[in-house]
């Protein structure tokens, strides 16, 4: 060591004595800080949109309740990763964390994200709040992860009971051939055979079909009456609803079901009237008319949100920052992930999609499903919600 | 066996939306020897344009699609007097390979800033909308309008490159352009003409396929494997290598996602690859290719 060196260390440990003996002189002064939250998501590429929607979910929350969360300063640092790509998704979380310096992550929008994210957490003190990522498996990988998306077991069990209850006893399950695929056949079979129902065909698309028509063809063939949708937003949804069109099934009374994914607002458009009539269950519609709701929608507006463009992932991300907030208080701006995550456990607050909360044993959001049918409203096309299933738990966790 | 009939109906409509959609490319990749992978991306301008032209300025389907495929080549054309127009015949493949992505970006980048993420849909007229009932079973009108523009394509381009003097000219300029030019022909014109053609093909198949392949900002890259699957499969330099192709891959992947829609698309590419190993040129593809 040089004496320069020496002398360096020397006066920074005296500097930090002092700092430290005057901050025990004034114990009732609090300090100030300024915050820093890392949010990972979608900001470029095919999921731009979603990306866009946490960005501006937050950001309306932001301009609602100000940068402030208490005494501290709150500052969003955004890194985009575009797609399921976990080796880059982790050296993000490491930049964030090493570098910038961050006290809690929020974001990931694909469950392979999240998952490698989650083993940094307790090494590095940071918790995560999970935006969109739907496997219920994620939030078991870290005590430190909390989440205000949905599961797909969380939507597609009041799917199967909402199916059974319209007069449906005869389903065929038609999903994307990818994990939150497997967890709607899985959840929706199990619920719907234990009403009473039977599942004719389970069939697993691959994720890059664009033509459905032999799809259609084997449900005809099972003889089903319904038919259980899911495949993940996107151009695909369209092919999805068209083919069920053309090829007459809804001619001949077979009912189409789907979890919200299929009718996604921004894509309502695109599939028109042949999307009226289609039932599908979801934790949030753009259209809701709470009080809530109403607020929300203003807020993201005047940050520069495009009602057409809105989705769940707004809200979720909306949520997030009020949970990053509410955590920040209760640790006075102190790097405490235990006692941050505690205070979140079993809180309840009012959102934009209703009455929601975290459950306690899974970290997971609690909320309402809705049973909705695409509507239009002021000529617009919307997803009307006609029945309310409300406080539903992450029936996909292993405890429940 | 209505069964196997109604498959097979499926089959025949899925590979013809492939050729529609395919054809133009195979055009450029065989008599342009350009292996234009911004060929996607000229399919969905095509899209959105005919998109934009029915549902904002309200215009028939069908003079939509004459519009549509007019406007996208005026887009294409000054691409090929600056760009394509160095990398005809002789230069590297890479070369082709690096700035037609470059173009795909670009023109992802610009449609994404003009008219958002969003999938926008090209809205069929009453015809050619519904089911259609057709005896064994009802089969969407659109599919009997793509099979029977898919056939004419295929009429119409034969007829033209076998049977004209313009596709004498053209074939000659691609053989040998520098023989070709002694003898009078007009090379770069010859290219240029090519060129529109294949991209108006694009176009059309953008239009036309949009049913399944509905238009976003990242039409132009997702669906180019397919593409270029179909064309190497037909082999480059065959108008009927390439109906051939898409009706045989069409069919390996209608019947395999009927039967066993669990393996996914693992059918359709072992098909590819059975069929690449015993003819390495494509179907019908010509040695030097």
């Amino acid at each position: 060591m040089t004496l320069r060196r020496f002398l360096q260390s020397c006066s920074a440990a005296v500097r930090l004595i002092a700092a430290s003996l005057l901050a025990a002189a004034l114990p009732q002064v609090v300090h100030a800080e300024t915050i820093k939250v890392g949010v990972i998501g979608p900001y470029s590429g095919p999921f731009a949109l979603y990306g866009k929607n946490f960005k501006l979910g937050i950001e309306a929350y932001v301009a609602a309740n100000g940068k402030k969360a208490g005494p501290h300063t709150v500052e969003f640092v955004y890194k985009d990763l575009d797609g399921p790509n976990p080796s880059k998704a982790k050296a993000l979380a490491q930049e964030l964390i090493v570098k910038d310096r961050v006290q809690y992550l929020a974001g990931t929008y694909f469950t392979p994200n999240a998952l490698a994210i989650a083993p940094l957490l307790e090494e590095a003190k940071v918790p995560l709040v999970v935006l969109n990522a739907g496997t219920s498996s994620i939030t078991q990988k870290s005590p430190f992860i909390v989440r205000t998306s949905f599961t797909m077991w969380q939507n597609t069990v009041p799917g199967a009971k909402a199916a059974y209850k319209m007069g449906s006893r005869k389903v065929a399950i038609a999903v994307s051939d990818y994990g939150p695929g497997a967890d709607v056949e899985a959840a929706f079979k199990q619920t719907f055979t234990a009403a009473g129902g039977t599942v004719v065909a389970t069939i697993r698309m691959p994720l890059n079909t664009t033509d459905f028509a032999p799809i259609m063809q084997r449900i005809k063939a099972a003889g089903a009456d319904t038919i259980f949708a899911f495949l993940p937003s996107g151009p695909a949804t369209l092919g999805f609803v068209k083919s069920y069109i053309d090829n007459g099934m809804r001619a001949s009374g077979i009912k189409l079901f789907s979890t919200g994914d299929l009718v996604q607002e921004p894509d309502l458009k695109a599939l028109g009237s042949d999307a009226m009539g289609i039932m599908s269950t979801y934790h949030y519609a753009s259209s809701n008319t709470s009080p809530s709701n109403k607020r929300f929608i203003d807020q993201y507006k005047k940050v520069g949100g495009d009602f057409d463009e809105l989705t769940m992932a707004a809200v979720a991300a909306y949520d997030g920052a009020h949970l990053l907030y509410t955590m920040i208080k209760a640790t006075g701006g102190k790097q405490d992930p235990a006692r941050a995550i505690e205070s979140v456990k079993g809180f309840k607050w009012n959102s934009p999609r209703g009455e929601v909360s975290i459950d306690p044993a899974t970290r997971h959001i609690r909320q309402t499903i809705y049973l909705r049918t695409v509507d239009t409203r002021d000529g617009k096309l919307i997803n009307r919600e006609i029945e309310a299933f409300p406080d539903q738990p992450d029936y996909g966790f292993p405890a429940n | 066996v209505n069964t196997a009939i109604s498959v097979a109906i499926d089959a025949v409509a899925y590979g013809m939306i492939l050729f529609v959609i395919c054809i133009g490319l195979s055009v450029t990749m065989s008599l342009m020897r350009v292996i234009n992978l911004a060929h996607g991306a000229f399919a969905m301008l095509g899209g959105y344009f005919a998109s934009i032209l029915i549902i904002s300025y309200e215009i028939n389907f069908f003079a939509s699609i004459a519009l549509a495929i007019g406007a996208t080549v005026l887009v294409a054309m000054p691409l090929e007097w600056i760009l394509y127009r160095r990398l005809y015949a002789r230069s590297d493949p890479l070369m082709q390979v690096v700035m037609t992505v470059g173009i795909v970006f670009l023109i992802i980048g610009i449609i994404n800033f003009l008219f958002g993420p969003t999938v926008k849909s090209i809205p069929l007229p009453h015809v050619i909308s519904g089911p259609v009932d057709i005896g064994v079973r009802t089969i969407p009108a659109h599919r009997l309008f793509v099979i029977g523009s898919g056939l004419a394509i295929f009429g119409a381009l034969w007829f033209l490159l076998e049977h004209t003097a313009y596709g004498v000219r053209l074939r000659a300029a691609v053989e040998n352009s520098a023989m070709a030019a002694a003898l009078g022909v007009r090379t770069k014109r010859m290219y240029a003409t090519a060129f529109a053609l294949s991209v108006a093909l694009g176009a059309f198949g953008g239009i036309a396929g949009a049913e399944l392949l509905p238009m976003e900002p990242y039409y132009a890259l997702r669906y180019i494997v397919t593409f270029l699957v179909v064309v190497s499969v037909g082999g480059a330099g065959s108008i009927r290598g390439a109906l051939l192709a898409s009706l045989l891959l069409g069919s390996v992947d209608t019947v395999a996602r009927y039967l066993v829609p669990d393996f996914g698309a693992s059918f359709f590419y072992l098909a590819v690859i059975a069929i690449v190993l015993c003819f390495p040129n494509g179907l019908l593809g010509r040695e030097h290719m």
